[in-house]
């Protein structure tokens, strides 16, 4: 008896976290949707942002959070891959056993404090060597870039560490250097555990949203160079949330609802692509 | 005539390349740290950490957004550990594989991934403005609940799987019932393992900024009860910072939230390398 309300209540509680999937979901698009379907498609995805004159076009918002966040991908992932692999298979165990909790510890600090040394270090660097105000794609990039490497370098390492080691002694035994089997066999091996890394890695850099606020200038235009200043999805909904009424509140919601559908199918991407390894 | 590199040299080049990114990484990741604390620890008086805050930050001390972290943190962890735990036992006890543990683990894993700033949409527009709980601690307690709620269901199910059979089966043995099994024996066992998803959850909750922002408002008084408005941390050093009211002030909130953070993380790695240690 006790054991069969305690199974209830249990199932209940276990759909907390869907539910409060379903909830973001549902509030989001209820508050945003509605819109877009009455503007249009056309005027949505324009390139012409004036929410208090009816129009909604967020075009070059979404180039600007494409080119961060491909920017810190490329930023992020050879510096992670590359620290997973020397760590996972070129480093002694205490060398792997100091590093890998420093960085991990690392995912930690928050994302104004990544952001706040974007700008008073990396800005004026970019500033000097390139000109323009420094704040730019490329400023937001590198600062994404470093704040994506816990999440690339701790799902890899695990991954290659998850190849068993018989596969490495066979390679080894047929007399390839230690290089050789990280090339054509662990790395093969650990794929799938690495690119759903890089996806998930992907999915947080495209919602990362206080680094990007302070680094990037947030001028509202397509980008022509990387030195450009650019401005993302995730900023316009938290630089304009407070004062927004009416249709530009709906449309920062929309913007919300567009970002939640891409976040999803990025996340449904990696749950696949892990299950079936 | 072509150049080939042998596979020696290919190796060394290669452990080279890879030495040099890693530390790179490295020196990056604590660079930043070492930067906030050279500029910050300064600031860090007993007065820093006790006063009010004057003048929007710039005179004064941050005591109004320590206590104001501190209890959003502690609304999220005494709503999320339930839910989380509860889920954790669900999965890894009461289920088989199939559609509905498939269910669950897919909003799990989805809930994790979504960025903190639709947290903070969902928990403006729900939590502040149709429940009508208005910018306030509670709003953003809840908001952050629901945004760690991942990370303990998974750390709790993890701990909670780690728990060897054997123990279950002694207490079966012995007539002890299902639910007495898993309160008696196999929560206790796995205590620090859940313990660590709880402490990476406050590490969470404690450093966010866009799901706070929007939830628990910024008022610089010392909240008087959950239904008070407050700014945590994260959202008056980021305010510091942008606003340029006070480089000092925000060196030294940073400096505060930093080792906050890093005590937090380092807590949960003691736990789980304890947990560890004992089962496997």
């Amino acid at each position: 008896m006790k054991d069969k309300i305690a199974q209830r209540i249990l199932v209940i509680i276990a759909f907390s976290a869907i539910l409060s999937l379903f909830l973001i979901s549902f509030f989001i698009f209820q508050q945003g949707v509605p819109l877009i379907f009455r503007v249009g498609l056309k005027n949505f995805f324009s390139t012409h942002w004036a929410p208090t004159q009816g129009h909604f076009g967020i075009l070059s918002m979404i180039v600007g959070s494409l080119m961060v966040t491909v920017g810190a991908l490329l930023v992020g992932i050879p510096l992670g891959l590359s620290c997973a692999i020397f760590l996972a298979e070129f480093s002694s165990k205490p060398v792997q056993n100091t590093l890998k909790p420093i960085i991990e510890l690392l995912a930690g600090i928050p994302s104004v404090v990544y952001g706040f040394i974007g700008v008073v270090v990396l800005v004026p660097i970019i500033r000097d060597i390139f000109g323009g105000s420094g704040f730019s794609v490329l400023g937001a990039s590198i600062i994404l870039g470093i704040m994506l490497l816990p999440t690339v370098v701790s799902i890899s390492y695990d991954s290659i560490k998850a190849v068993p080691s018989t596969y490495q002694d066979g390679s080894l035994a047929l007399g390839a250097t230690r290089w050789q089997t990280i090339l054509m066999v662990v790395l093969p091996s650990a794929r799938s555990g690495i690119i759903a890394g890089i996806i998930l890695g992907m999915g947080r850099a495209i919602g990362e949203t206080m680094a990007v606020i302070m680094i990037s200038g947030n001028a509202l235009r397509i980008p022509h160079s990387i030195f450009d200043s650019v401005r993302t999805i995730t900023s316009t909904i938290a630089l304009e949330l407070s004062y927004s009424t009416g249709d530009h509140r709906a449309a920062l919601f929309a913007c919300g609802s567009f970002l939640f559908v891409i976040v999803i199918i990025l996340n449904i991407i990696a749950i696949r692509i892990t299950k079936r390894s | 005539m072509t150049f080939r590199i042998g596979p020696r040299t290919s190796q060394i080049i290669a452990y080279i390349f890879l030495l040099t990114l890693t530390v790179i990484a490295v020196f990056i990741l604590i660079f930043i740290i070492a930067f906030i604390f050279k500029n910050g620890f300064s600031q860090l008086t007993i007065g820093f950490l006790t006063q009010k805050t004057h003048e929007m930050g710039k005179e004064g001390g941050i005591l109004p957004s320590i206590i104001g972290t501190l209890l959003v943190s502690f609304l999220a962890i005494i709503i999320a550990t339930p839910l989380g735990v509860g889920s954790a036992i669900y999965l890894s006890e009461y289920t088989k594989a199939g559609p509905i543990r498939r269910l669950i683990s897919f909003g799990a894993d989805c809930l994790a991934g979504v960025p903190s700033i639709l947290f903070g949409l969902f928990g403006f527009i729900f939590f502040v403005t149709i429940l009508k709980l208005g910018w306030c601690i509670f709003s953003g307690g809840l908001t952050l609940a629901l945004m760690i709620l991942p990370t303990i269901i998974r750390t709790s199910e993890e701990a909670i799987k780690a728990v060897p059979k054997s123990y279950r089966e002694i207490s079966y043995s012995l007539g002890g019932g299902k639910l007495d099994t898993i309160l008696k024996v196999t929560l206790p066992t796995a205590i620090p393992g859940i313990l660590t998803g709880v402490v990476l959850g406050i590490g969470r909750a404690v450093g966010e900024t866009a799901a706070t922002i929007f939830t628990t408002g910024a008022s610089l008084n010392i909240p008087t009860s959950i239904f008070s408005s407050s700014r945590t941390l994260a959202v008056h050093f980021y305010m510091l910072a942008r606003e340029g009211i006070s480089m000092p002030k925000a060196y030294g909130t940073a400096t505060v939230l930093i080792i906050l953070i890093l005590v937090i993380n380092f807590v949960a790695y003691r736990l789980m390398h304890r947990f560890m240690a004992r089962y496997y």
